[in-house]
């Protein structure tokens, strides 16, 4: 891969700019549901500002849904419910009163499968949140957009083609796209379940390497099966089994030294 | 084996369809022969209509067709997508099932009980209830001009939105439903609203659908033919206003093919033919839109 390095500097500087603050994320005691189906049981974890935190987890374990309870995407889904509180700077997003579009504006969240908008350019798509959040100005936009695709390691590819479908690129960069629209409403935390989960081995390669450049200025929540994948990537790793958070630890702890024997025996793939 | 004999079976009953719509417009075409001889294209621009004098033009037919149309799609679509939208992304489960469900019946009417109830309802409420406000407000533009009668073009555009409108409910609904989750949380996670959500991700992922739908009440509103008899007047002429009575082509044929002979019958099949490539174009387009949006806006790579 050419001058990685220079491309990572670069990386920084932009989203060091769109990025003006990372939050801390607290949850207490988190319950979701299903209509009935107890999903989440009581999960307490900090998530520190600036840092990669992967989720891990055998599936169906509840790893999306916890991520989708920071962002307060899980009550939009019909029968879905939840409890507890999740602190954002200390401040809960759940408390009454509080603007669940507003919680949305500063969690971006990065999908599964790359989900760019069909009908819209490159362009568009990487402007989309700011026209949501009424900008007009042609100038703020260029440079928001150029900003957030330098910032999403996709400038170089597709800075001679912004007014192409944003469909027409490959899967990985696809996903960089979707990266950069969420990169450009300056979230304070970015969650990203699976993101590489529909991308070749290069293509995962360099949605990695974006989540460590990018965690210089964001909080970066990522779930992730694959443990290599958590292991590259992450500086705190967490283990939900069956709704439960089982250990939460430094990254380097929970993959060498885990405390909880449910822990060691997911990692070295006894289950799961 | 058996699923070449299923699939010979099929193509030949698809080319059944297409040798029967070909031999209807050849038909068409022999029995509106002698009128296409004697009026030519000019048929199209001449408002005249003597069954006497053997001097026939389809103009205020064709105006009528268009505008009654016009009037019924400016009613229907925006109540139609309105009401789509609520079901598709408002409606709780529950609601969804019996509002399509009565959608359905609607559609389900017969054309001459919508004429009925036209005559018996609509036309005197269009009269005393729909016309004087209209005219106190409105009634300085040339299209609210004259007195209203209660039948007319107005009444025939409000029967046909009524007609048509289920169409649009339906198949707008129904591609909007088709529209993937992952748009629709694509939106939501950039800090979209509901309303936003459908603006920016739901109505353009599923927009050839909804013009295809809408194509598809344009054709069912050009060729219906018993309601708009019952309540447009039924007289061939063209006016600005609303109010005045006017004529359909498809309403002239069913009045008058019964006594027509000769070159009045030519004449009349002649309209008809009009009438048939123009609403055969307008619902081809419709179901490639259609069976468009049900594959997405095209260029999805996985
Ligand atoms: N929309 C839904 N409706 C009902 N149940 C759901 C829904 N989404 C998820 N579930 C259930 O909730 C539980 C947790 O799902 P979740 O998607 O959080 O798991 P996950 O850990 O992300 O799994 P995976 O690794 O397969 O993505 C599962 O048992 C799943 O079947
Ligand atoms: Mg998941």
């Amino acid at each position: 891969m050419p001058d990685t390095t220079q491309a990572g500097v670069a990386v920084t500087a932009d989203a060091a700019v769109l990025i003006d603050h990372a939050a801390g994320i607290e949850a207490q005691d988190v319950h979701a549901w299903f209509d009935r189906l107890h999903v989440l049981r009581g999960v307490f974890m900090t998530i520190a500002p600036r840092r990669v935190t992967a989720i891990i987890g055998p599936s169906g374990c509840g790893k999306s849904t916890f991520l989708r309870c920071l962002n307060r995407m899980h009550e939009l889904v019909p029968g879905a419910r939840s409890s507890g509180r999740v602190l954002m700077d200390g401040d809960d997003i759940y408390a009454p009163g509080v603007d669940p579009v507003q919680v949305r504006r500063r969690v971006g969240m990065v999908f599964q499968k790359p989900n760019p908008f069909p009908t819209m350019s490159i362009y568009d798509n990487a402007a989309a949140g700011l026209r949501l959040a009424g900008e007009r100005d042609r100038r703020v936009l260029d440079e928001t957009v150029e900003r957030s695709l330098r910032a999403a390691a996709l400038w170089d590819e597709v800075k001679d083609r912004l007014g192409r479908p944003g469909t027409s690129l490959s899967g990985g960069q696809q996903q960089r796209l979707c990266i950069a629209r969420a990169l450009a409403v300056s979230p304070e935390v970015l969650l990203m379940d699976e993101p590489a989960s529909a991308l070749d081995p290069a293509a995962t390669l360099r949605i990695e390497e974006l989540a460590r450049e990018l965690a210089r200025q964001l909080t970066i929540v990522i779930v992730t099966h694959n443990m290599q994948q958590a292991a590259r990537v992450s500086d705190v790793t967490g283990f939900i089994l069956d709704g439960e958070l089982v250990e939460v630890g430094t990254t380097d702890q929970i993959f060498t030294r885990p405390r909880d024997r449910r822990t060691e025996d997911y990692i070295t793939g006894r289950f799961g | 084996m058996g699923d070449r004999l299923f699939a010979h079976l099929l193509a030949a009953m698809a080319g059944g369809v297409l040798v029967i719509t070909a031999a209807m417009l050849a038909a068409l075409t022999v029995g509106a022969w002698p009128a296409i001889r004697k009026f030519g294209p000019a048929f199209f621009a001449s408002s005249a209509w003597d069954p006497v004098a053997g001097d026939f033009g389809a103009l205020p037919f064709i105006y009528g067709t268009l505008v009654s149309s016009a009037v019924a799609l400016g009613l229907a679509v925006p109540l139609g997508l309105g009401v789509a939208i609520f079901l598709s992304e408002l409606a709780p489960g529950w609601l969804r099932r019996p509002v399509g469900f009565l959608v359905e019946l609607l559609a389900a009417i017969p054309s001459v009980v919508y004429g009925l109830w036209g005559i018996f309802v609509l036309v005197p409420w269009v009269r005393a209830t729909l016309s004087p406000p209209l005219k106190a407000t409105l009634g300085f533009l040339p299209l609210f001009e004259g007195p209203p009668l209660g039948i007319g073009m107005l009444t025939a555009g409000l029967i046909l939105a009524i007609m048509v409108v289920p169409f649009i409910i339906a198949v707008s609904t129904e591609v909007m439903r088709a529209v993937p989750t992952s748009q629709r949380e694509a939106a939501l996670s950039l800090g979209a609203t509901v309303w936003e959500t459908t603006r920016a991700a739901v109505i353009p992922y599923a927009r050839s659908g909804i013009v295809g739908a809408i194509f598809l009440a344009l054709a069912r509103a050009l060729g219906e033919t018993m309601a708009v008899t019952m309540v447009v007047g039924n007289v061939p002429q063209i006016r600005a206003s609303l109010f005045a009575p006017a004529y359909t082509i498809s309403a002239v044929i069913a009045n008058e093919f019964a006594e027509a002979t000769d070159v009045h019958l030519a004449a009349l099949i002649y309209a008809g033919l009009v009438l048939f490539l123009v609403t055969l174009t307008v619902n081809i387009l419709a179901r490639l839109l259609v069976a468009r949006a049900g594959r997405g806006p095209g260029l999805i790579r996985e």
